[in-house]
């Protein structure tokens, strides 16, 4: 089992531990609702150093993102500015989600999930090589999200000084570096706040002060109900090799646009469009009391259509909600089957929440 | 380290019982398990007037993170459910000892002597953990 540089000021915070992916990551502090709560109302931070930091750089290096990713880099234009993708393999399956940076011309930086680290590694490398790119995974990095309306405003004073005006003038999904350290407007929890990579050695240090001026650590287990809210993909859970984009809400992250850009997968893709009845990627509410887990099947009248990909509780709605895949010619009218019961579902869009705020009519 | 009553009995299942005289027995979980459940969200309760064998699945809550079932401690009936946790879970994590989830007219109460009593239990529990 890994642990985060963080491990020790986790268990000092009293944080229960468990495992994650390989890494031994905190589930809460004491109250998952409450920590969800903080970062919905005021500013919460998380331990993300388990996620992986690569650099990408060399002459190739664009025509390689070009090639490797289902989003086109190419819409990146201004150094800091992120993208997200999926990366395929040549069947259409997702090898994983992640964020690629613009940091210039030959270099680029992604951020991988921890638990698909060496698989993905592996798979840069592989691809890297006709391109001659450099792939380094910068475990010097840790990293630290810090979410929340309030978590811009408490964060900056903390940075390095070259950091601060930069840091408060960034748009949403952009960033700006300063050597180690490189601050983003980006998040995974439907609120406003920064990810920031800093040298291992200082991630302790920045972790207390944050704390110090009123940031409330956050465990996994919120990190989970934040982006559900949000109606983020989960790895794993919501798509995996066995499911392209287009069947896991993220059609909008594939771009078909540029007709001679042949990146992996791109055929298998335009193959399932073609042929279509894709299954439908949904957002569900239970209308009564009760949980929404994964894998729980759904019903249309006595026909099974699908499964829940990621559900749980909302702690802002204060009712089940849950991402699922359906046939694509399963009705409106859902159940969903409980220890034997079916029970109403509401199909709704996500996300169910933002900024803060109900997106859906309960 | 989660508290654990003197005066209560206990099932390596993580459930209390205590004995409210007249054959009543009344059931709830324990500190040790909504510490590992985490914020409680949902309570499913049994029915009034099932009858129970000890070790039957009865009731499930559920928290954030995962549901549980409940095992009734003994052999007996379900004579009445604590409606209160229909609307607010949440009860169970600030005093599980208070909260109860069903009370049991015990079909045998001599049952009472096989449950663990508080010393039992919290060797159970500390040998969980290690």
């Amino acid at each position: 089992m890994q642990k985060t540089i963080l491990n020790q000021t986790h268990r000092d915070l009293g944080a229960r531990m468990v495992p994650f992916g390989g890494w031994e990551m905190p589930i809460h502090y004491g109250s998952q609702i409450e920590e969800h709560h903080a970062v919905r109302n005021d500013a919460g931070l998380f331990d993300v150093c388990h996620m992986t930091v690569v650099d990408i750089r060399g002459e190739r290096a664009k025509p390689f993102l070009r090639h490797l990713l289902a989003n086109d880099v190419d819409k990146l234009t201004q150094p800091g500015k992120a993208l997200y993708s999926c990366m395929l393999r040549e069947d259409g399956g997702v090898i994983d989600d992640l964020i690629t940076y613009f940091m210039d011309e030959q270099w680029y930086r992604m951020v991988v999930n921890a638990a698909t680290t060496e698989k993905d590694l592996a798979w840069l490398e592989k691809q890297a090589a006709p391109f001659g790119v450099e792939i380094r995974p910068r475990r010097d990095l840790g990293m630290i999200a810090v979410q929340g309306p309030n978590a811009r405003e408490k964060t900056v004073p903390l940075l390095p000084q070259s950091l601060r005006a930069p840091a408060e003038a960034l748009s949403p999904f952009q960033a700006v570096s300063d050597g180690d350290w490189l601050v983003a407007r980006t998040g995974y929890t439907g609120e406003d706040g920064f990810e920031i990579m800093l040298p291992n050695e200082g991630v302790v240090g920045f972790w207390k002060a944050l704390v110090e001026a009123g940031v409330r650590p956050c465990g996994l287990g919120a990190r989970d109900t934040l982006r559900l809210e949000a109606g983020m993909n989960l790895y794993g859970s919501d798509m995996d090799e066995s499911v392209t984009p287009l069947e896991s809400g993220l059609g909008w992250t594939v771009d078909l646009r540029d007709r001679g850009r042949d990146f992996i997968g791109r055929q298998a893709l335009e193959a399932q469009q073609a042929a279509g009845h894709l299954r439908r990627f949904t957002g569900l509410v239970l209308e009564g009391k009760g949980v929404l887990r994964n894998h729980l099947k759904l019903f249309d009248g006595e026909r099974e259509v699908g499964g829940i990909t990621s559900g749980g509780f909302s702690p802002t709605l204060g009712r089940a909600i849950a991402l699922a895949r359906i046939a694509p010619d399963a009705g409106e009218a859902l159940t969903v089957e409980i220890r034997g019961r079916r029970l109403p579902v509401r199909l709704v869009k996500p996300p169910f929440v933002r900024h803060g705020k109900a997106c859906i009519d309960l | 380290m989660s508290e654990i009553p003197d005066d209560l009995k206990y099932t390596s299942t993580h459930e209390w019982a205590r004995d409210e005289g007249d054959g009543i027995v009344a059931v709830g979980i324990t500190d040790h398990a909504q510490e590992l459940l985490g914020d409680l969200v949902y309570v499913e309760l049994p029915e009034v007037g099932t009858d129970l064998g000890a070790g039957a699945e009865c009731a499930v809550v559920e928290s954030v993170k995962a549901a549980s079932d409940i095992y009734s401690p003994l052999d007996g009936e379900v004579v009445e459910v604590n409606e209160t946790l229909a609307d607010s879970p949440e009860a169970i994590n600030e005093a599980p000892y208070e909260q109860w989830i069903f009370k049991l007219k015990m079909a045998d109460p001599a049952q009472l002597d096989n449950l663990m009593d508080a010393a039992a239990y919290a060797a159970a529990v500390e040998a969980e953990e290690h």
